[in-house]
């Protein structure tokens, strides 16, 4: 259960990210959550409700964006949003690619007062 | 209440960030980094679910080696894998970890100093016991190996895929069972290659030998190209 863990880190660079623009209130955290991250979407939202309690971030709406994996194709030079978790090519069946999305948690946006 | 003092009747502004959740981590584990280089240390972590002998290994190495080596241990509880490991002569510190199912970046880097890594060639970091969290957090060392012992079974890679996409190098271990378990090495094999193409994996048992020696060799080419 990780997600504890890495919501602590979420709320301290929001707090970070919003005090250096000199908000006061945080309104809307968006986070992009890749479906290869290690993070479950679930689990990260249960986290944030309890422990954005008694945080600066208290009462912000955390928004998760459900990121599938996107492969880029080095032989045929096509991008692909794949479902199924085999690293190939749907158009030519390489497999050089690269997964160029849905590896990474990442905070987006920030809305704020 | 003046209207400038109360903030829900300003307008909202929007802040694009686009910055990784764990910067701060990775901030952490680039410091690590920096400090082994500057040791001249190849370092390396250790993961896998809980008991796939990744002590176990670290033993065996310990008795077939011709570098010198520490190891910082990660536990939820008890100092028993360091002990095992002072044990057979390897300079070990343990990381009690509490309630932490995996290590971070700054409790490995709490760890350097107390360990030492003066006359060292090689720095082991036993991650805590756990196929899905320790994935997430960079330690700042140069490798990441995993181990999927064969009492697990053969169909982990694909449904562990967070975890086997970090790893460098798989360790198939304990496959002196391998036929106790109708463990299919070829299989593994295969979807690490699906998931990261030119992955190698090992198959090895500490038990009968098998395999540390190509284990020792995979070591011996990552020192001499680090
Ligand atoms: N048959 C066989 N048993 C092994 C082998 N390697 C380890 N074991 C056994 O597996 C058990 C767990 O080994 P450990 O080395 O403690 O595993 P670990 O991954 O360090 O465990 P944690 O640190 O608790 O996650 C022990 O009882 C070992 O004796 C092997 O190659 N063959
Ligand atoms: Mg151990
Ligand atoms: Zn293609």
């Amino acid at each position: 259960m990780h997600e504890y863990s890495i919501v602590q880190a979420l709320l301290d660079l929001v707090e970070e990210e919003a005090k250096k623009a000199g908000a006061s209130q945080v309104e809307r955290i968006t986070v992009k959550v890749g479906r290869l991250s290690g993070v479950e979407r679930e689990l990260l939202h249960d986290a944030y409700t309890i422990f954005s309690e008694d945080h600066f971030c208290k009462g912000a709406a955390l928004e998760l964006i459900d990121q599938r994996v996107v492969l880029h194709c080095q032989s045929c030079q096509s991008e692909h949003t794949i479902e199924k978790l085999t690293l190939a090519c749907p158009a030519c069946q390489s497999e050089s690619v690269q997964v160029i999305d849905g590896e990474e948690l990442i905070l987006m946006q920030l809305q704020m007062h | 209440m003046s209207i400038e003092s109360n903030p829900h009747l300003n307008n909202p502004k929007t802040l694009e960030v686009m910055s990784r959740v764990l910067k701060a981590n990775d901030t952490e584990a680039a410091a690590n980094r920096a400090c082994f280089e500057q040791m001249g240390l190849l370092a390396i972590n250790l993961m896998s679910g809980p008991g796939s002998g990744k002590t176990t290994l670290l033993e065996a190495t310990a008795k077939a080696a011709d570098f010198r080596f520490g190891v910082i241990e990660g536990d939820l509880e008890t100092e028993r894998d360091a002990d095992r490991l002072r044990a057979v002569g390897v300079r070990a510190y343990q990381i009690v970890t509490g309630t932490s199912c995996h290590l971070n970046a700054k409790m490995v880097q709490k760890a350097i100093n107390p360990l030492g890594l003066d006359e060292l060639d090689v720095l082991f970091v036993e991650n805590v016991g756990n196929l899905v969290c320790p994935a997430s957090h960079e330690l700042g060392t140069h490798l990441n190996v995993v181990l999927l012992s064969t009492p697990e079974g053969d169909d982990k890679v694909l449904k562990y895929p967070v975890m086997f996409r970090k790893a460098d190098l798989v360790l198939v271990t304990k496959v002196d069972l391998a036929e106790h378990f109708d463990f299919d090495v070829q299989k593994v094999r295969r979807e690490v290659q699906q998931l990261r193409p030119d992955t190698p994996t090992i198959a090895l048992s500490a038990k009968t030998g098998e395999g540390i020696e190509q284990w020792l060799a995979f070591i011996a080419q990552q020192r001499n190209g680090a």
